[in-house]
């Protein structure tokens, strides 16, 4: 599952190219910091290999404990969600996530401002230079060599200075996860997701659009809020799958830089990593039907034990404990996906603790 | 030699009575042989589309001006008969898709490949028809019969509600099980009318260039814009039969049982969006290169200067089209391809940056030294360059794989493609519209009226696409009716440019009513020296029938200034 050759050969180089980078951001951006932001975008991006999964087994082990203490996040946890009258990406909470958005607003944006205003440059000086008023004899010149040259290699060079740590960018965002990484699965169904959680007992959480009026009532954005999150733990890499049941659904976080398709009869995979507790919201991003509008993903990141605790609520087990009972599935009131039933996390959290308590 | 044409049209009043013989009404326009007026129909046709299309988009400009649903129950009320939110939603889906294809296949590609190619391309070789006037004629009326297909499958059964849902990718298994009903099968059946019309111009256009150049005109002499239907038809019948393959393949899973791409049978449906996109993504190309080529003419016309780089131009459409072949899961990159595909169509895609650069450049370096008159024609092109810019610096953005994990299938993606297409596309048929047209109706058209309709235009459609950049960046997906508040303020901007755009395009059908009651009849060369081409030696609107004797291209001209006799012509 090594799949990254060209970005391990890519990324040796990039001592020298973090240099010319630097060159290049402090020419064309105000941001003239970036070779100092570099090497720290290199240190976060490392981090998904560096957390164990040992603390996924160790704190397994002590989940009883916390089990009734689960409660959902409130809307003051709410960190991915879009900023009203935006004009940037959202705040990123993954490690891919701040290398392509450093690589975006520090590499791209320069690079293709600094073009774009070069070419209107040029337009409003032949306008102004070269118009039948001042120059009434036009030039018959149609070639000049050298000038056609540099129009090709120039360009050339610009994109290879990007097409490095682009190339860079995929070979981190699919590192494979390590082997004991938790896996989830998220299953895009018209209209609604499911995920399940197959190392924590294989119970299923179907998660709904929260009505306007409820999602405001619990201080969610419309449109965004669900009644069940997906909820995963903090600071570990998660194996995240994908797949359709129906039609081609797409799991879209922008504010952790994930977007992968859920294609019926495929599981595409993708490491998730979130780097602090939280709330962050994403949207189907593949066009499904009638609601494809309304079936939004609202995941909640939270610390290990405090994830092992929801499991328990949810009747799973903590993963890398014995395995206790067959799964029980996701509580049915909430699977029937009516708002009123989806209203009450409450009444969930308290549902059966002493059933979900694991073997251990 | 600069009395050719005039010797040449001389000739043909004197001996040719039938040179300007028309036949009636309905012999003329539904079974016509003449490039012109198919040229024209097909002009009209696009037009028509076009209102149809751009209304559709004023519909979901409308709907998304703010947060919550506004007007998709009404519509679907008319549609559905109901008011059911499902049905509503389904209706959204189902502008979404019909705005896509019309715009694609109804207006843009009948505009450029029907109507400017199938007018300019016989005049600009010299040559008095295209290869296959007959075949010529029946690619019009099939890509008519399809628009008529696509209108109907509106208003029958296409699952949740009437009308295909399915956008204009026809992703399966969306377009499959996902959408019972007939509908589907009417855009299916569409697209394959629309295909096999493309096709057969295709082969027109392509037999017409290598055959019928007049004498002396060799390849590198041809003017760009035939050099761009050249491409562009190559283009057209290498990937039209993938598409016409893909969707029947749709057609035959949806009725007949087969299962290409129903994983249940062993099907795959990301094989679906290969096949289309092997075909789709030509097709942008195919949607712009005329353009290109359009852009190229109007420049070095109302720079008086010959195009800077002719041979790179022509050749850096060439590589634009081959290029473009090998591209297209760019378009794909969240459907879980493996890494090592995503860097080398990362890397391919940037590629395509380089030959579109060099025609940036050139036609800036064709300004350059100029004597620049600012008429309608020159004004939308420098405003095509300006934009098409802006769009392809974005996609450059986008081929990045990795940043388009977090782009694809946002209103970023539907700003870049409408900077390249509703910006770059639409503005190059603006300025060839303004270039030909009073050599295609014989009447100027006010120049005043199409100054003001570029200025509105240029206005509105950045107010409109421009935001879309920040709404995508921001999170908001593609396809969606309805947005967290906090999309609110730029959609609400977004919206506001579309009444500024509708503005600007009442002025131009107030210009071309203008011109059709009120426009002062049109010179043989009506833009004087720098128009070179060898349309500019026959009157406006030229004769029903021209060259039947051939004009002849001397040799001692280079190649940039490929029609030197002509200018000559049109400089007296």
């Amino acid at each position: 599952m090594h799949q990254t050759n060209f970005g391990d050969i890519a990324r040796k180089r990039l001592a020298f190219l973090v240099i010319l980078f630097a060159a290049l951001a402090l020419f064309a951006a105000p941001h003239g910091a970036f070779a100092q932001t570099a090497p720290q975008a290199d240190a976060q991006t490392a981090n998904p290999n560096v957390p164990t999964p040992q603390g996924a087994v160790a704190s397994g082990a002590k989940p009883a404990a916390g089990a009734a203490a689960y409660q959902p996040l409130g809307p003051e946890w709410i960190k991915g969600q879009p900023t009203p009258g935006g004009i940037d990406f959202q705040k990123q909470y993954s490690p891919t996530g701040h290398f392509a958005y450093k690589m975006h607003n520090y590499l791209l944006l320069p690079i293709i401002t600094v073009i774009t205003l070069l070419v209107l440059g040029l337009l409003l000086w032949v306008m102004a230079m070269y118009n039948r008023r001042r120059n009434p004899v036009p030039s018959k010149t149609s070639h000049n060599t050298l000038i056609e040259i540099l129009w090709t290699v120039i360009p050339v060079l610009i994109l290879v200075v990007i097409a490095v740590p682009s190339i860079t960018l995929l070979s981190r965002q699919y590192k494979s996860p390590p082997k004991d990484a938790l896996t989830i699965k998220a299953t895009g169904y018209q209209w609604y997701w499911g995920y399940s959680y197959p190392d924590n007992g294989g119970f299923e959480v179907i998660s709904h659009m929260l009505p306007d009026e409820e999602a405001i009532k619990r201080g969610e954005p419309p449109q965004l809020g669900a009644d069940n999150r997906m909820v995963v733990p903090v600071g570990v890499p998660i194996r995240l799958q994908t797949t359709g049941s129906d039609v081609i659904h797409a799991f879209a976080v922008p504010s952790l830089w994930f977007k992968l398709d859920a294609v019926p009869g495929r599981i595409n995979e993708k490491v998730l990593f979130v780097e602090e507790p939280g709330i962050y919201y994403g949207q189907c991003s593949e066009l499904c039907g009638a609601r494809h509008g309304y079936m939004p993903i609202a995941v909640e990141a939270v610390p290990m034990d405090k994830f092992n605790a929801w499991v328990a609520s949810q009747g799973g087990t903590a993963k890398g404990a014995a395995p206790a009972k067959p799964a029980t599935q996701a509580p049915e009131a909430s699977a029937a996906g009516a708002p009123a039933a989806g209203a009450a996390p409450a009444a969930e959290t308290s549902a059966t603790p002493a059933a979900a308590d694991p073997a251990a | 030699m600069a009395t050719t044409a005039d010797t040449f049209q001389a000739h043909a009043e004197d001996h040719h009575h039938d040179a300007d013989h028309k036949p009636g009404f309905f012999a003329r326009w539904f079974m016509s042989t003449n490039h012109k007026d198919i040229g024209t129909l097909y002009l009209v046709f696009s037009i028509f589309a076009g209102i149809i299309g751009g209304a559709i988009s004023g519909l979901m400009r409308w709907e998304l001006a703010a947060p919550g649903i506004q007007i998709l129950g009404q519509i679907s009320l008319w549609l559905n008969g109901n008011t059911d939110m499902d049905q509503a939603l389904h209706t959204w889906n189902v502008m979404v898709t019909a705005h896509g294809l019309i715009m694609v296949f109804f207006v843009v590609m009948p505009a450029t490949m029907g109507g400017f190619a199938n007018w300019f391309v016989p005049l600009m070789i010299g040559a008095p028809d295209m290869a296959f006037p007959r075949m010529n004629n029946v690619a019009f009326w099939l890509t008519f019969t399809g628009f008529c297909s696509l209108m109907f499958s509106v208003f029958v059964p296409g699952g949740t509600a009437h009308g295909a849902g399915t956008g204009w990718t026809l992703y399966a298994p969306l377009s499959t099980s996902g959408s019972p009903g007939p509908s589907v099968d009417f855009v299916i059946f569409s697209l394959h009318m629309a295909g096999a019309a493309s096709i057969m111009s295709s082969i027109n256009f392509i037999t017409t260039i290598f055959n019928m150049r007049a004498p002396g005109m060799t390849l590198h002499k041809m003017p760009l814009f035939v050099w761009s239907v050249l491409v562009t038809a190559f283009l057209l019948v290498l990937a039209l039969p993938v598409l016409a393959a893909a969707i029947t393949m749709l057609l035959t899973d949806r009725n007949f049982g087969t299962t290409f791409f129903d994983q249940a049978g062993g099907g795959d449906p990301v094989l679906y969006q290969h096949l289309f996109w092997f075909f789709g993504h030509p097709e942008v190309y195919i949607m712009i290169i005329p353009g290109f080529g359009m852009i190229s003419q109007v420049i070095a016309t109302f720079s008086k200067k010959p195009v800077f780089g002719y041979l790179g131009m022509a050749y850096a459409m060439v590589a634009i089209g081959v290029v473009g072949f090998v591209v297209w899961a760019h378009h794909m990159f969240t459907t879980g391809m493996s890494v090592n595909v995503k860097m080398y169509f990362t890397a391919a895609t940037m590629v395509i940056a380089v030959p579109t650069g060099i025609k940036i450049f050139s036609w800036i370096a064709t300004m350059w030294g100029g004597s620049l008159e600012f008429k309608s024609p020159l004004v939308w092109a420098i405003g095509f360059i300006f934009l098409f810019t802006i769009g392809g610096v974005t996609g450059v953005v986008l081929a990045n794989g990795g940043i388009d994990d977090n782009m694809q299938d946002t209103y970023y993606v539907v700003a870049h493609f409408h900077y390249v297409l509703s910006l770059g596309a639409v503005f190059s048929l603006f300025a060839g519209f303004y270039y030909w047209f009073p050599k295609m109706s014989g009447r100027m058209h006010s120049e005043l009226l199409a100054h003001i309709h570029f200025w509105v235009f240029f206005i509105g459609v950045n107010v409109i696409f421009f935001p879309q950049h920040f709404l995508g960046m921001n999170g908001m997906p593609r396809r969606y009716p309805d947005y967290a508040p906090a999309f609110a303020y730029w959609n609400h901007i977004s919206s506001i440019g579309y009444l500024i755009m509708a503005a600007g395009m009442i002025v131009f059908f107030v210009n071309m009513i203008y011109a059709f009651t009120a426009g002062k009849k049109a010179p043989a060369n009506y833009w004087g020296e720098g128009a070179t081409t060898l349309e500019w030696s026959l009157s406006s609107p030229p004769p029903f029938h021209q060259f039947s004797t051939l004009p002849v291209i001397e040799e001692h001209h280079s190649h940039h200034n490929a029609i030197g006799d002509a200018s000559t012509v049109g400089a007296h």
